[in-house]
Protein backbone atom coordinates (compact mmCIF):
# COMPACT_ATOMS: atom_id res chain seq x y z
CA UNK A 1 0.00 0.00 0.00
CA UNK A 2 2.77 2.36 1.02
CA UNK A 3 4.69 1.38 -2.12
CA UNK A 4 1.76 2.42 -4.31
CA UNK A 5 1.50 5.75 -2.52
CA UNK A 6 5.18 6.51 -2.99
CA UNK A 7 5.02 5.57 -6.68
CA UNK A 8 1.97 7.79 -7.17
CA UNK A 9 3.74 10.70 -5.49
CA UNK A 10 6.80 10.14 -7.68
CA UNK A 11 4.67 10.17 -10.84
CA UNK A 12 2.90 13.30 -9.65
CA UNK A 13 6.23 15.01 -8.91
CA UNK A 14 7.79 14.14 -12.26
CA UNK A 15 4.79 15.45 -14.19
CA UNK A 16 4.62 18.56 -12.00
CA UNK A 17 8.31 19.25 -12.71
CA UNK A 18 7.75 18.99 -16.45
CA UNK A 19 4.84 21.41 -16.30
CA UNK A 20 6.90 23.87 -14.26
CA UNK A 21 9.37 23.84 -17.15
CA UNK A 22 7.04 23.67 -20.12
CA UNK A 23 9.63 24.89 -22.64
CA UNK A 24 11.32 21.45 -22.65
CA UNK A 25 8.03 19.76 -23.44
CA UNK A 26 7.05 22.27 -26.12
CA UNK A 27 10.43 22.20 -27.85
CA UNK A 28 10.28 18.41 -28.26
CA UNK A 29 6.82 18.61 -29.82
CA UNK A 30 7.85 21.55 -31.96
CA UNK A 31 10.83 19.59 -33.27
CA UNK A 32 8.48 16.77 -34.26
CA UNK A 33 6.12 19.14 -36.12
CA UNK A 34 8.93 20.99 -37.90
CA UNK A 35 10.90 17.87 -38.88
CA UNK A 36 7.81 16.22 -40.35
CA UNK A 37 6.68 19.38 -42.14
CA UNK A 38 10.05 19.87 -43.84
CA UNK A 39 9.66 16.74 -45.97
CA UNK A 40 6.68 17.83 -48.13
CA UNK A 41 8.55 21.11 -48.69
CA UNK A 42 11.77 19.32 -49.59
CA UNK A 43 10.56 16.51 -51.86
CA UNK A 44 7.71 18.35 -53.52
CA UNK A 45 3.95 17.93 -53.34
CA UNK A 46 3.56 14.77 -55.44
CA UNK A 47 0.74 12.87 -53.61
CA UNK A 48 1.90 9.38 -54.58
CA UNK A 49 5.45 10.09 -53.37
CA UNK A 50 4.21 11.65 -50.12
CA UNK A 51 1.95 8.69 -49.43
CA UNK A 52 4.90 6.37 -49.93
CA UNK A 53 7.32 8.20 -47.61
CA UNK A 54 4.74 9.40 -45.06
CA UNK A 55 4.79 6.46 -42.61
CA UNK A 56 8.60 6.32 -42.56
CA UNK A 57 9.03 10.07 -42.13
CA UNK A 58 6.51 10.29 -39.29
CA UNK A 59 8.08 7.37 -37.48
CA UNK A 60 11.68 8.57 -37.87
CA UNK A 61 10.69 12.04 -36.66
CA UNK A 62 8.90 10.53 -33.65
CA UNK A 63 12.00 8.46 -32.89
CA UNK A 64 14.32 11.45 -33.01
CA UNK A 65 12.12 13.70 -30.90
CA UNK A 66 11.72 10.94 -28.31
CA UNK A 67 15.55 10.82 -28.24
CA UNK A 68 15.75 14.56 -27.53
CA UNK A 69 14.08 14.34 -24.14
CA UNK A 70 15.76 11.09 -23.05
CA UNK A 71 18.89 12.64 -21.58
CA UNK A 72 16.71 14.47 -19.04
CA UNK A 73 15.16 11.26 -17.73
CA UNK A 74 17.64 10.74 -14.87
CA UNK A 75 20.19 13.55 -15.32
CA UNK A 76 18.43 16.21 -13.22
CA UNK A 77 17.78 13.82 -10.32
CA UNK A 78 21.39 12.66 -10.53
CA UNK A 79 22.82 16.19 -10.49
CA UNK A 80 20.88 17.45 -7.47
CA UNK A 81 21.19 14.33 -5.33
CA UNK A 82 17.55 13.21 -5.56
CA UNK A 83 18.61 9.94 -7.18
CA UNK A 84 20.50 8.95 -4.02
CA UNK A 85 17.34 9.59 -2.00
CA UNK A 86 15.33 7.48 -4.47
CA UNK A 87 17.82 4.64 -4.03
CA UNK A 88 17.24 4.86 -0.28
CA UNK A 89 13.44 5.00 -0.54
CA UNK A 90 11.58 1.89 0.63
CA UNK A 91 10.42 1.13 -2.94
CA UNK A 92 12.38 -1.25 -5.22
CA UNK A 93 14.46 0.69 -7.75
CA UNK A 94 12.94 -1.25 -10.65
CA UNK A 95 9.51 0.19 -9.83
CA UNK A 96 10.98 3.68 -9.41
CA UNK A 97 12.48 3.39 -12.90
CA UNK A 98 9.19 2.07 -14.27
CA UNK A 99 7.29 5.05 -12.89
CA UNK A 100 9.84 7.54 -14.19
CA UNK A 101 9.57 5.96 -17.65
CA UNK A 102 5.77 6.17 -17.45
CA UNK A 103 6.00 9.87 -16.56
CA UNK A 104 8.43 10.42 -19.44
CA UNK A 105 6.09 8.69 -21.87
CA UNK A 106 3.02 10.62 -20.68
CA UNK A 107 4.68 13.96 -21.41
CA UNK A 108 6.71 13.05 -24.51
CA UNK A 109 5.45 9.90 -26.27
CA UNK A 110 1.72 10.31 -25.75
CA UNK A 111 1.54 13.89 -27.16
CA UNK A 112 3.52 12.70 -30.20
CA UNK A 113 1.07 9.88 -30.85
CA UNK A 114 -1.90 12.24 -30.51
CA UNK A 115 -0.31 14.88 -32.76
CA UNK A 116 0.74 12.42 -35.47
CA UNK A 117 -2.64 12.00 -37.27
CA UNK A 118 -2.80 15.75 -37.78
CA UNK A 119 0.64 15.75 -39.38
CA UNK A 120 -0.22 12.61 -41.35
CA UNK A 121 -2.76 14.67 -43.31
CA UNK A 122 0.16 16.45 -44.98
CA UNK A 123 1.17 13.13 -46.50
CA UNK A 124 -2.31 12.42 -47.87
CA UNK A 125 -2.77 9.36 -45.66
CA UNK A 126 -6.31 7.94 -45.56
CA UNK A 127 -8.40 7.92 -42.37
CA UNK A 128 -7.75 4.21 -41.80
CA UNK A 129 -3.98 4.70 -42.20
CA UNK A 130 -4.07 7.60 -39.74
CA UNK A 131 -5.79 5.31 -37.24
CA UNK A 132 -3.11 2.65 -37.73
CA UNK A 133 -0.42 5.33 -37.40
CA UNK A 134 -1.80 6.52 -34.07
CA UNK A 135 -2.18 2.97 -32.80
CA UNK A 136 1.35 2.02 -33.87
CA UNK A 137 2.75 5.11 -32.12
CA UNK A 138 0.70 4.37 -29.00
CA UNK A 139 2.29 0.91 -28.90
CA UNK A 140 5.73 2.04 -30.05
CA UNK A 141 6.47 5.24 -28.12
CA UNK A 142 6.34 3.54 -24.68
CA UNK A 143 8.96 1.13 -26.06
CA UNK A 144 11.11 4.08 -27.12
CA UNK A 145 10.95 5.45 -23.56
CA UNK A 146 11.66 2.01 -22.05
CA UNK A 147 14.66 1.22 -24.25
CA UNK A 148 15.88 4.80 -23.92
CA UNK A 149 15.81 4.54 -20.13
CA UNK A 150 18.51 1.84 -20.29
CA UNK A 151 20.71 4.12 -22.40
CA UNK A 152 19.99 7.15 -20.21
CA UNK A 153 20.94 5.18 -17.10
CA UNK A 154 24.15 3.85 -18.68
CA UNK A 155 25.34 7.26 -19.86
CA UNK A 156 24.54 9.04 -16.60
CA UNK A 157 27.30 11.41 -15.56
CA UNK A 158 29.42 10.62 -18.63
CA UNK A 159 30.92 13.49 -20.63
CA UNK A 160 29.26 13.94 -24.03
CA UNK A 161 26.36 11.85 -22.84
CA UNK A 162 23.98 13.18 -25.52
CA UNK A 163 25.88 11.78 -28.51
CA UNK A 164 26.79 8.57 -26.72
CA UNK A 165 23.14 8.07 -25.83
CA UNK A 166 22.10 8.43 -29.48
CA UNK A 167 24.78 5.99 -30.64
CA UNK A 168 23.74 3.51 -27.96
CA UNK A 169 19.98 3.75 -28.28
CA UNK A 170 19.20 4.41 -31.96
CA UNK A 171 20.33 0.94 -33.14
CA UNK A 172 18.04 -0.59 -30.53
CA UNK A 173 15.16 1.47 -31.92
CA UNK A 174 15.46 -0.18 -35.35
CA UNK A 175 12.98 -3.06 -34.73
CA UNK A 176 10.44 -0.60 -33.34
CA UNK A 177 10.85 1.58 -36.41
CA UNK A 178 10.56 -1.34 -38.83
CA UNK A 179 7.41 -2.81 -37.29
CA UNK A 180 5.80 0.59 -36.62
CA UNK A 181 6.41 2.17 -40.02
CA UNK A 182 5.79 -1.21 -41.63
CA UNK A 183 2.30 -1.48 -40.13
CA UNK A 184 1.34 1.96 -41.45
CA UNK A 185 2.85 1.27 -44.87
CA UNK A 186 1.01 -2.05 -45.06
CA UNK A 187 -2.26 -0.31 -44.25
CA UNK A 188 -1.53 2.38 -46.89
CA UNK A 189 -1.02 -0.28 -49.58
CA UNK A 190 -4.25 -2.03 -48.61
CA UNK A 191 -2.71 -4.91 -46.65
CA UNK A 192 -3.48 -6.00 -43.12
CA UNK A 193 -1.45 -4.01 -40.54
CA UNK A 194 -2.17 -6.55 -37.80
CA UNK A 195 1.20 -8.32 -38.12
CA UNK A 196 3.31 -5.22 -37.42
CA UNK A 197 1.00 -4.06 -34.64
CA UNK A 198 1.04 -7.49 -32.95
CA UNK A 199 4.83 -7.58 -33.07
CA UNK A 200 4.99 -4.08 -31.57
CA UNK A 201 2.62 -5.21 -28.83
CA UNK A 202 4.79 -8.26 -28.13
CA UNK A 203 7.92 -6.12 -27.97
CA UNK A 204 6.14 -3.72 -25.63
CA UNK A 205 5.16 -6.58 -23.31
CA UNK A 206 8.80 -7.73 -23.22
CA UNK A 207 10.04 -4.17 -22.72
CA UNK A 208 7.72 -3.43 -19.80
CA UNK A 209 9.07 -6.48 -17.97
CA UNK A 210 12.77 -6.33 -18.77
CA UNK A 211 13.72 -2.72 -19.52
CA UNK A 212 13.11 -1.37 -15.97
CA UNK A 213 15.21 -4.24 -14.56
CA UNK A 214 18.08 -3.45 -16.93
CA UNK A 215 17.81 0.31 -16.38
CA UNK A 216 17.77 -0.13 -12.59
CA UNK A 217 20.91 -2.28 -12.75
CA UNK A 218 22.59 0.34 -14.98
CA UNK A 219 21.58 3.11 -12.56
CA UNK A 220 23.14 1.28 -9.63
CA UNK A 221 26.36 0.98 -11.62
CA UNK A 222 26.50 4.64 -12.62
CA UNK A 223 25.78 5.90 -9.12
CA UNK A 224 28.58 3.89 -7.47
CA UNK B 1 23.60 -0.35 16.53
CA UNK B 2 25.83 0.12 13.50
CA UNK B 3 28.96 -2.00 13.20
CA UNK B 4 31.60 -1.74 10.52
CA UNK B 5 34.18 -4.47 10.15
CA UNK B 6 37.41 -4.37 8.15
CA UNK B 7 36.05 -2.04 5.51
CA UNK B 8 38.29 -1.32 2.52
CA UNK B 9 37.63 1.12 -0.29
CA UNK B 10 39.52 1.84 -3.50
CA UNK B 11 38.99 4.81 -5.81
CA UNK B 12 40.90 5.31 -9.04
CA UNK B 13 43.42 2.59 -8.20
CA UNK B 14 44.31 4.14 -4.83
CA UNK B 15 43.36 2.68 -1.47
CA UNK B 16 41.37 5.26 0.51
CA UNK B 17 41.13 3.15 3.63
CA UNK B 18 41.76 -0.42 4.58
CA UNK B 19 40.65 -2.41 7.64
CA UNK B 20 38.42 0.44 8.76
CA UNK B 21 36.40 -0.54 11.81
CA UNK B 22 33.87 1.34 13.89
CA UNK B 23 30.93 0.74 16.19
CA UNK B 24 28.18 3.29 16.67
CA UNK B 25 25.92 2.82 19.69
CA UNK B 26 22.66 4.66 20.55
CA UNK B 27 23.25 8.15 21.90
CA UNK B 28 26.58 8.54 20.15
CA UNK B 29 27.79 10.93 17.46
CA UNK B 30 30.81 10.06 15.38
CA UNK B 31 32.57 13.00 13.78
CA UNK B 32 34.68 11.76 10.87
CA UNK B 33 37.75 13.85 10.25
CA UNK B 34 40.25 13.72 7.44
CA UNK B 35 41.89 15.87 4.79
CA UNK B 36 40.19 16.51 1.42
CA UNK B 37 40.08 13.35 -0.64
CA UNK B 38 40.67 11.05 2.30
CA UNK B 39 37.48 9.13 1.58
CA UNK B 40 34.97 10.56 4.07
CA UNK B 41 32.16 10.84 1.52
CA UNK B 42 32.98 7.41 0.06
CA UNK B 43 32.77 5.94 3.57
CA UNK B 44 29.39 7.59 4.26
CA UNK B 45 28.03 6.33 0.92
CA UNK B 46 29.13 2.81 1.79
CA UNK B 47 27.52 3.10 5.23
CA UNK B 48 24.28 4.25 3.59
CA UNK B 49 24.42 1.27 1.23
CA UNK B 50 24.73 3.47 -1.87
CA UNK B 51 27.99 1.93 -2.98
CA UNK B 52 29.65 -1.31 -2.08
CA UNK B 53 33.07 -1.63 -0.43
CA UNK B 54 36.01 -3.51 -1.84
CA UNK B 55 35.85 -5.77 1.17
CA UNK B 56 34.42 -5.71 4.66
CA UNK B 57 30.91 -5.65 6.04
CA UNK B 58 28.44 -3.13 7.47
CA UNK B 59 26.00 -4.52 10.02
CA UNK B 60 22.81 -2.98 11.39
CA UNK B 61 21.84 -4.65 14.69
CA UNK B 62 24.07 -7.55 13.78
CA UNK B 63 22.69 -8.18 10.26
CA UNK B 64 24.49 -7.30 7.03
CA UNK B 65 22.78 -4.20 5.55
CA UNK B 66 22.67 -5.85 2.12
CA UNK B 67 20.43 -8.53 3.66
CA UNK B 68 18.13 -6.29 5.68
CA UNK B 69 18.00 -3.35 3.28
CA UNK B 70 14.26 -2.60 3.73
CA UNK B 71 14.57 -2.64 7.50
CA UNK B 72 17.78 -0.59 7.39
CA UNK B 73 16.52 2.22 5.13
CA UNK B 74 13.43 2.61 7.32
CA UNK B 75 15.75 3.63 10.18
CA UNK B 76 18.16 5.65 8.07
CA UNK B 77 18.19 9.31 7.11
CA UNK B 78 21.01 10.10 4.69
CA UNK B 79 21.69 13.68 3.60
CA UNK B 80 24.37 13.79 0.94
CA UNK B 81 26.66 16.44 -0.46
CA UNK B 82 23.97 17.63 -2.86
CA UNK B 83 20.92 18.95 -1.02
CA UNK B 84 18.38 17.16 -3.31
CA UNK B 85 16.43 20.41 -3.76
CA UNK B 86 14.44 20.96 -6.95
CA UNK B 87 14.70 24.51 -8.32
CA UNK B 88 11.27 24.41 -9.94
CA UNK B 89 9.33 23.38 -6.84
CA UNK B 90 8.50 25.70 -3.96
CA UNK B 91 10.24 25.38 -0.61
CA UNK B 92 7.18 23.69 0.89
CA UNK B 93 6.71 21.30 -2.04
CA UNK B 94 10.38 20.35 -1.89
CA UNK B 95 10.13 19.35 1.75
CA UNK B 96 6.84 17.55 1.19
CA UNK B 97 8.16 15.62 -1.81
CA UNK B 98 11.38 14.53 -0.11
CA UNK B 99 9.40 13.24 2.89
CA UNK B 100 6.90 11.46 0.66
CA UNK B 101 9.58 9.73 -1.39
CA UNK B 102 11.02 8.49 1.90
CA UNK B 103 7.61 6.97 2.64
CA UNK B 104 6.15 9.56 5.02
CA UNK B 105 3.03 11.66 4.68
CA UNK B 106 3.71 14.77 6.77
CA UNK B 107 0.71 16.86 7.80
CA UNK B 108 0.47 20.50 6.72
CA UNK B 109 1.01 21.47 10.36
CA UNK B 110 4.22 19.47 10.77
CA UNK B 111 5.62 20.84 7.49
CA UNK B 112 4.87 24.32 8.76
CA UNK B 113 6.56 23.81 12.09
CA UNK B 114 9.65 22.21 10.49
CA UNK B 115 10.03 25.19 8.16
CA UNK B 116 9.49 27.51 11.08
CA UNK B 117 12.31 25.80 12.99
CA UNK B 118 14.74 26.30 10.11
CA UNK B 119 13.59 29.87 9.48
CA UNK B 120 12.16 29.25 6.01
CA UNK B 121 8.48 29.70 6.81
CA UNK B 122 8.29 33.17 5.26
CA UNK B 123 9.70 31.72 2.03
CA UNK B 124 7.63 28.55 1.92
CA UNK B 125 5.80 29.55 -1.28
CA UNK B 126 8.83 30.75 -3.20
CA UNK B 127 10.48 28.52 -5.80
CA UNK B 128 13.68 27.00 -4.44
CA UNK B 129 15.75 28.55 -7.23
CA UNK B 130 15.68 31.94 -5.46
CA UNK B 131 17.21 30.49 -2.27
CA UNK B 132 20.82 31.11 -1.29
CA UNK B 133 23.23 28.21 -0.68
CA UNK B 134 22.71 28.45 3.07
CA UNK B 135 18.94 28.45 2.70
CA UNK B 136 19.10 25.39 0.44
CA UNK B 137 21.10 23.62 3.11
CA UNK B 138 18.52 24.65 5.72
CA UNK B 139 15.77 23.30 3.49
CA UNK B 140 17.53 19.94 3.14
CA UNK B 141 18.11 19.84 6.90
CA UNK B 142 14.42 20.55 7.63
CA UNK B 143 13.86 16.82 7.21
CA UNK B 144 15.68 16.32 10.52
CA UNK B 145 12.71 17.96 12.28
CA UNK B 146 10.13 15.86 10.43
CA UNK B 147 11.39 12.32 10.14
CA UNK B 148 11.73 10.11 13.11
CA UNK B 149 14.71 7.99 12.06
CA UNK B 150 17.24 6.49 14.42
CA UNK B 151 20.40 6.72 12.36
CA UNK B 152 21.44 9.96 10.68
CA UNK B 153 24.26 9.95 8.13
CA UNK B 154 25.08 13.55 7.29
CA UNK B 155 27.69 14.63 4.75
CA UNK B 156 28.94 18.15 5.54
CA UNK B 157 25.68 19.35 7.14
CA UNK B 158 27.29 22.56 8.43
CA UNK B 159 28.43 23.82 5.02
CA UNK B 160 27.12 27.32 4.18
CA UNK B 161 25.18 27.62 7.46
CA UNK B 162 25.36 30.88 9.43
CA UNK B 163 26.10 31.06 13.16
CA UNK B 164 22.45 30.90 14.15
CA UNK B 165 21.63 27.91 11.92
CA UNK B 166 24.79 26.13 13.09
CA UNK B 167 23.65 26.43 16.71
CA UNK B 168 20.16 25.33 15.73
CA UNK B 169 21.53 22.19 14.07
CA UNK B 170 23.80 21.46 17.06
CA UNK B 171 20.80 21.64 19.43
CA UNK B 172 18.79 19.37 17.11
CA UNK B 173 21.66 16.86 17.01
CA UNK B 174 21.89 16.89 20.82
CA UNK B 175 18.14 16.37 21.19
CA UNK B 176 18.34 13.42 18.79
CA UNK B 177 21.28 11.92 20.69
CA UNK B 178 19.58 12.43 24.05
CA UNK B 179 16.60 10.48 22.70
CA UNK B 180 18.90 7.54 21.89
CA UNK B 181 19.55 8.39 18.24
CA UNK B 182 22.79 7.81 16.38
CA UNK B 183 24.64 10.26 14.15
CA UNK B 184 27.64 9.94 11.91
CA UNK B 185 28.77 13.09 10.14
CA UNK B 186 31.65 14.81 8.41
CA UNK B 187 32.51 18.47 8.79
CA UNK B 188 35.61 20.62 8.75
CA UNK B 189 34.25 22.72 11.62
CA UNK B 190 34.31 21.83 15.29
CA UNK B 191 30.67 21.23 16.17
CA UNK B 192 29.77 22.35 19.68
CA UNK B 193 28.20 19.11 20.91
CA UNK B 194 28.22 17.92 24.52
CA UNK B 195 31.33 15.77 25.01
CA UNK B 196 29.39 12.83 26.42
CA UNK B 197 27.98 12.15 22.98
CA UNK B 198 30.90 13.10 20.77
CA UNK B 199 33.52 10.75 19.35
CA UNK B 200 36.10 11.87 16.81
CA UNK B 201 37.47 9.41 14.29
CA UNK B 202 40.10 9.93 11.61
CA UNK B 203 39.67 8.59 8.06
CA UNK B 204 42.47 7.86 5.63
CA UNK B 205 46.14 7.36 6.06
Amino acid sequence: MKTLHILRWLLQRDIQLVFRRRSDLVSTLFFFVIAVSLFPLGVGAEPALLRAIGPGVLWVAALLSAMLSLSRLFAADHADGTLEQLLLSPVPLTLVVGVKVLAHWLVSGLPLALLAPLLGLQFDLAARDLGVLTLSLLLGTPLLSLIGAIGAALTLGVRGAGVLLAVLVLPLYIPVLIFGAGAVAASATGMDPAAGLSLLGALLALGVVFAPLAAAAALRLSIE
Amino acid sequence: MLQVEALACQRGGRWLFDHFTLTLIPGELIHLQGVNGSGKTSLLRILAGLSSPESGIVRWNGVDIQECRDEYVSHLLYLGHQPAVKDDLTVRENLQVSCRLAGLEPSAESLRSALEETGLLSRSNLPARVLSQGQRRRLALSRLWLENRRLWILDEPFTALDVHATQLLERRLEAHLAAGGMVILTTHQQPDIAEDYLRILGVGT
